[in-house]
């Protein structure tokens, strides 16, 4: 895609064989290809765990149910949870990061492109072994068997004793490996920003999305330790007799929750980051405005970074903790979703006197500042510990995540993905097309998640797989399965919209949206050296700087 | 792209960046050092919480002798590194191998004790909570050091055929600092596990 920068006139290019371009693709260490990649790759679990969770939403769509056993019930959320996480989120987020980050800090590649291409094959292999289970692990309920423990695997369920077979196994480690991969590209991440920005880039000029990818990389790097602890740990209580989690020996399963929610709560944080990121660079752009108070931004991010490895067990207020921790959580909780109202703010103070362009990216970001915000404000409410130990294991909590994840990062990859799929591919994607997804999935989210508080509040329990029908849940139940199902629709479209503009869309050019950060400096898509000469900046948006010489930025900062 | 330079006021005249190397290992020690600390605050927490089965007062011997080895070593790794970037080849190599040697040899000490322990007194990872917490956090030190001292093998190896040379230094400065994390965590361990556990 990208190997070919300028077409010489009258010279004859040998067009390649689909093995020679296979090979390419699959040694590539261009970091613009592996982004390409991670994406991608992060794209088809999306469809897969999104068809997981369609199959769950039939189930209970109606009381008392059979369109799946429990059993599979159980394996379904299991893995739809674990692949959205893992397989989904992760990938995706290290794709743009990956694709981004050289490109707006001026450099050629990351630190560290080997390392770049294994960190990617490694979360590739990941993803096989969590779905090579469903044909090679033998698990509790005979051959077969998808894990079934849940995404976050409590103790002592996953003891041999309780999980027979491999599927747990399998979700080991298929999680220890691409764990691995997270923590080299997070180095790489860092390396790079650090010691390859241009010259005149300083740190206090880089884009915000390499700061933010700065920070969700140190909390990688801080997070997934922890898992790869723990998932050592398990391994060596299954396989070597070793007694950590094992109650009967005097181990606690509540170090397994402590160990996985120390990974889990700053993992979700490393999720939404590059989310902020994309917000802070697509909002100035469609409200013609620098973004407001970008100092702050990055002080609030690095807040974020630190007091969310301090908020881990609100995921446990209902285990028996005694009250100075459960007290002591609540705090720390509240503490950390102010750093995240002040980005919220400087993202309307943004828009605020600017000249809005209802573009699709704009209307997806539109979108993650009002979902966000919501999923903030519950998120502080089971913040509270007497306020979550009525609705922790309930369909509430679900729809806090849900909300969160959904509104918040699928959206925000929507965005990115609409913003920069003119920079990927040279071509832009239908306009039309986009509206009519970004709308349905709308419609469908707020359907699905808006509703699903409702249940929960009326007590409905998680991880259920079937429900009475006097409890008052059927009508939402099955109003929010319909909404799943426009969320289908709608993503049906958006791959129809990437694929056909892939071959038909309206040639994009170097700078599609009049943007200001550096990636926007070079071709679409960029050539495999992405700049002929290294850029010199002297501002945060050196392409304004480019486009305006009487007025610089430089002038001002 | 050239007309960039021309729009700007002077380029910055100088734009030294750190170094990738370093960066990326001391990225590297962050991320294991947290991966060490949950099984650090893992050992700490079952001390003295085993329901059966030998105790660390009646087993454990202070492995002083070995514990010197490796911080020594650290100690000999420093010099090679500073004696590479002086360009003194010959004094590398000897401390480098100094090196090797006082870590090989730590490892022996690691590998004696978990003899005696095994076939001596039948304690093994599966035996009681003090066993699985000792040798998992123990045997991840031990195959860090491994790890390390394969590292150095191969730079000893190359050294020895007369390929290193004071262009290297910098690549050899970021193993060091492998190094020294290695014995940092031993110095953990080992209070945690032979002062504070016992």
């Amino acid at each position: 895609m990208s190997s070919n920068a300028f077409t010489i006139p009258g010279v004859q290019i040998d067009e390649k064989s689909w093995v020679d371009t296979l090979h390419e693709w699959v040694t590539t260490v261009d970091h613009k290809r592996l982004g390409v990649l991670y994406i991608l790759y992060a794209l088809l679990f999306l469809v897969v765990a999104g068809v997981e969770a369609l199959i769950i939403r039939i189930q209970l769509m109606f009381p008392h149910s059979h369109f799946v056993s429990p059993q599979v019930f159980n394996r379904l959320f299991t893995m739809h949870g674990t692949t959205m996480v893992f397989f989904m989120g992760m990938p995706i987020l290290f794709g743009f990061a990956n694709y981004l980050v050289p490109l707006m800090i001026g450099a050629r590649d990351m630190a560290f492109p080997r390392l770049n291409a294994f960190s990617f094959w490694l979360s590739a292999l990941g993803g096989f072994l969590l779905y090579f289970s469903l044909v090679g692990a033998n698990g509790l309920y005979g051959a077969g068997n998808a894990p079934d423990v849940g995404w976050w695997a409590y103790a002592p369920l996953t003891a041999r004793a309780f999980s027979p077979g491999h599927s747990t196994d399998y979700w080991t480690l298929a999680l220890l490996v691409s764990g691995f991969g997270s923590i080299g590209t997070a180095i790489n991440i860092i390396a790079t920003i650090l010691c390859m920005r241009c010259p005149g880039m300083k740190l206090s000029r880089m884009p915000l999305l390499a700061w933010l990818n700065l920070v969700m990389a140190g909390m990688v790097l801080l997070a997934v330790s922890p898992l790869t602890a723990a998932q050592m740990m398990l391994l060596i209580d299954r396989y070597l007799g070793g007694h950590f989690f094992d109650t009967q020996a005097g181990g606690s399963a509540m170090l397994w929750m402590h160990f996985f929610w120390i990974f889990g709560h700053p993992e979700v944080y490393v999720l939404i980051i590059p989310c902020f990121a994309f917000m802070s660079e697509i909002i100035p752009v469609f409200s013609r405005k620098p973004i407001f108070g970008y100092p702050v931004m990055v002080a609030a991010t690095v807040c974020i970074g630190f007091v969310s490895m301090s908020v881990w067990a609100h995921h446990m207020f209902s285990v028996g903790m005694n009250s100075y921790a459960n007290s002591f959580f609540t705090i720390t909780t509240m503490a950390v979703g102010v750093p995240t109202g002040i980005k919220i703010f400087n993202w309307l103070g943004t828009m605020w006197g600017g000249r809005i362009q209802f573009k699709v990216p704009m209307l997806f970001c539109i979108a993650f500042l009002f979902q966000f915000l919501i999923a903030g404000l519950t998120g502080v409410m089971l913040g509270s510990a007497a306020f979550a130990s009525q609705l922790t294991l309930s369909y509430f909590v679900v729809a806090h995540f849900h909300y969160t994840l959904v509104g918040g990062v699928v959206f925000g990859v929507f965005a990115a993905i609409y913003y920069w799929y003119p920079k990927i591919t040279g071509r832009m994607l239908n306009e039309t097309l986009g509206k009519v997804h970004f709308w349905l999935f709308l419609i469908g989210f707020h359907l699905t998640f808006d509703l699903m508080h409702i249940p929960g509040l009326l007590g409905m329990p998680r991880r259920i797989y079937t429900y009475e029908p006097d409890r008052g849940w059927d009508i939402l139940n099955l109003l929010i399965s319909v909404g799943g199902f426009i969320q289908a629709i709608a993503v049906v479209i958006f791959v129809a919209n990437l694929i056909v503009s892939y071959f038909k869309g309206k040639k994009a050019g170097n700078d599609p949206w009049d943007a200001w950060t550096l990636e926007w400096a070079t071709s679409s898509p960029p050539p495999a050296y992405n700049f002929a000469s290294i850029p010199l900046v002297a501002s945060r948006r050196p392409l304004w700087d480019l486009k305006h010489p009487e007025d610089p930025d430089s002038r001002y900062e | 792209m050239s007309a960039m330079a021309n729009s700007f006021p002077q380029a910055p005249a100088t734009w030294r960046l750190p170094d990738r190397g370093k960066v990326a290992m001391a990225s590297l020690i962050i991320a294991e050092s947290a991966i060490f600390t949950i099984f650090v605050v893992a050992y700490l927490f079952y001390v003295g919480k085993s329901l059966t089965g030998p105790t660390p007062r009646e087993l454990l011997e202070t492995p002083i002798f070995y514990t010197i080895c490796l911080l020594s070593s650290s100690l000999t790794i420093h010099f090679a590194a500073k004696s590479l970037t002086r360009d003194r080849v010959g004094a590398f190599l000897g401390l480098w191998v100094l090196t090797i040697v006082l870590g090989a040899t730590f490892m022996y000490g690691t590998a004696q004790e978990w003899h005696r322990l095994i076939y001596e007194h039948g304690f093994t990872i599966s035996t009681n909570l003090f066993g699985t917490t000792y040798y998992s956090l123990v045997g991840l030190h031990a195959f860090h050091v491994t790890a390390g001292l394969l590292m150095l093998l191969i730079v000893a190896i190359f050294g020895l055929l007369g390929r290193v040379g004071v262009q290297h230094s910098h690549r050899v400065e970021v193993l060091s600092m492998y190094w020294h994390f290695v014995d940092a965590v031993w110095v953990i361990v080992f209070t945690v596990v032979y002062v504070l556990g016992r």
